[in-house]
């Protein structure tokens, strides 16, 4: 069945329009084991290899809270200024499906552990838009299914399906905004520019692979649309499991253009769920929404409340990083850097390791010359991304400060650079290993120096008579000599003391 | 006075995948308003100031440490599985919509 789909012209639906977006991310945390048993949290594997009877749902299994994972939940909160539970209980939300082997997920209800926070996001043109978050939420994600027998693999028309639970019990964190209003024709821009915040803040936490392709991030984004004036919002449906940036900002986009086709023509959005289709970038009909009353949300009984005490909140707060907007605009100020200049470091990648290095000592011209340069060619020699470069800002700023103290040259900080993208080791053990220390002895350096002087007697008469560049050649041979470890400044006013002496 | 319609009970005997007959209902829906009935006396004692009892124990923050502990293999997990296919739990047409 295909049916045509009207669509109102964009500009029109924001000229009649204002949209209210509501979004949903779920995001899969990187611990070690799952959420409630001590199965492995890995993606892929082969089927039903990671999986217990806890997570298998099996009777008489129980489970037990991985602390790891409510040092993460909380840990988000605090990035994103929530309000940390005091107190707060898991809850069943009871349905029958069978991606869930327990028939109930094991989720947070009416007390979120985080609350009351925010987001500021920033736009492709600087502007800052505040995104309140209403809560986020422990839960644990469900198993994989494989629908056998339809045409399209998809669940319609399907045979039977096949279930893998290797994901199911993975700990999850839900992080649901506050209603988006007032953005108009910007709510597509403003729907991708959070969940692009919200993805470089969990990377730079370390707290989930932050991967949309392989769903560890995904986001459901809630679309209403009311009249221009109105200040009832309008009935909302809820695309699933958007899963790239760009399509979070082209379903929404589509919604705004369906919804206010129907609305125009005098029709009704029907509350529901819809699908993204990534080939054509629509959306379709799905199920039509349960209320929360159909779960039957009742407190977990196997669980028992969490409590985190204020000491903890106050400890995990300590390990917030720098946010990475936050450090952008540091870093702007600090260097001087044009907007522009700023995201074609961003974009690059550069601006976080340039960052890093300037945070590991090293002066921030030098960080970025490194970086943006020399390192940059070594990236698109090798085909690979700067931040997967065989070297860490802190052996650069190491670098840096080699070169700083004229303990080598810039010349020979490239070979060492080389020694290291080489697999040669830190910086310090490639100079040793390859012998590229700068000269600074001054007594190995008088050798060389009477050594050329003697050797070119009519030169040194040169100098002695007052024609003082022509030590350059004296410079030239014991540069020579040194095989260019030397400092050449410094062999010029040694040769002076020389000859004048 | 009635807590729980008829209605309600067949909604209910849905979302919990149970079959009840047309005279089940009435019967279910008589019982289950005793129930809450009962239940609601409860609420009669509760002050503002006792909060609801969730769990008989005391007990708040038990966590495991996140270390990884032997799994089923693939054999022993499905070895209870009325069908099994590929490696996967095999079940029968899914209606309604994918989660």
């Amino acid at each position: 069945m295909t049916a045509v789909v009207d669509l109102m012209d964009y500009a029109e639906v924001v000229e009649r329009y204002d949209p209210v977006l509501g979004l949903e991310v779920h995001v899969e945390l990187s611990t070690k084991t799952k959420m409630f048993c001590g199965c492995p949290n890995l993606f892929g594997g082969e089927p039903n290899t990671h999986v217990c009877p806890t997570c298998l749902g099996l009777p008489g299994a129980l489970p037990v809270v991985n602390g790891k994972a409510v040092e993460s939940a909380i840990r988000i909160g605090l990035a994103l200024n929530c309000e940390i539970a005091e107190w707060c209980r898991f809850a069943r939300k009871n349905y029958f499906y069978p991606d869930m082997p327990k028939n109930f997920q094991t989720s947070q209800y009416d007390e979120p552990i985080a609350f009351n926070g925010h987001l500021d996001v920033v736009l492709d043109d600087g502007e800052v838009v505040r995104v309140d978050i209403e809560r986020a939420h422990m839960e644990e994600d469900t198993g994989k299914s494989l629908h056998v027998g339809g045409a399209t693999g998809r669940i319609h028309g399907a045979e039977h399906s096949l279930l893998d639970y290797n994901r199911a019990g993975v700990p999850l964190i839900e992080i649901v905004t506050k209603p988006i209003a007032g953005m108009g024709e910007r709510a597509p821009e403003v729907a991708r520019a959070y969940v692009t915040a919200l993805r470089d803040l969990l990377r730079a936490m370390d707290v989930s692979d932050v991967r949309m392709d392989q769903g560890s991030l995904r986001c459901d984004a809630n679309v209403s649309l009311m009249p221009k004036g109105a200040s009832e919002f309008g009935t909302r449906t809820e695309t699933k499991n958007v899963n790239s940036l760009r399509s979070v900002e082209r379903a929404v986009r589509y919604e705004m253009t369906r919804q206010a086709a129907v609305l125009a023509s005098g029709g009704t959005v029907t509350q529901e769920t819809r699908h993204f289709q990534e080939a054509d970038g629509s959306t379709s009909s799905g199920r039509t929404k349960e209320t929360a009353e159909d779960y039957r949300y009742f407190p977990e009984p196997d669980l028992v409340p969490i409590a985190p005490t204020r000491e903890w909140v106050d400890e995990l707060r300590t390990t917030i990083p720098e946010l990475p907007w936050e450090r952008r605009k540091r870093i702007q100020a600090e260097w001087n850097l044009t907007d522009e200049e700023l995201r074609d470091l961003v974009n690059t990648g550069a601006a976080d390791l340039v960052a890093a290095t300037v945070d590991a000592g090293a002066e921030p011209g030098e960080a970025r010359s490194w970086w943006v340069q020399y390192l940059t060619q070594q990236a698109n020699a090798r085909e690979v991304e700067l931040a997967d470069l065989p070297i860490t800002p802190a052996q650069v700023a190491r670098v840096i400060e080699l070169v700083k103290s004229g303990e080598l040259t810039n010349k020979l900080a490239r070979e060492v650079v080389q020694g290291v993208l080489a697999g040669e080791g830190e910086p310090d053990e490639v100079v040793d290993k390859r012998g590229l220390k700068v000269v600074s002895d001054d007594s190995a350096l008088l050798t060389a120096v009477d050594e050329a002087l003697a050797a070119q007697p009519d030169v040194a008469e040169k100098i002695r008579g007052g024609k003082v560049q022509a030590a350059g050649a004296i410079v030239g041979a014991v540069m020579k000599a040194t095989k260019g470890q030397a400092d050449a400044k410094r062999v010029r006013e040694l040769i002076l003391e020389r000859v004048g002496s | 006075m009635s807590n729980i319609s008829r209605d309600e009970v067949a909604h209910l005997a849905k979302l919990a995948r149970l079959a009840v007959t047309e005279k089940e209902l009435d019967v279910f829906a008589g019982q289950l308003d005793q129930i809450l009935d009962a239940v609601a006396k409860v609420g009669e004692v509760a002050a503002d100031d006792i909060p609801p009892t969730s769990h008989a124990v005391p007990l708040t923050n038990v966590f495991r440490a996140d270390e990884i502990r032997p799994s089923l293999s693939q054999e022993q997990a499905l070895s209870g599985a009325p069908a099994a296919e590929e490696g996967r739990f095999r079940v029968p047409r899914i209606l309604g919509e994918e989660q």
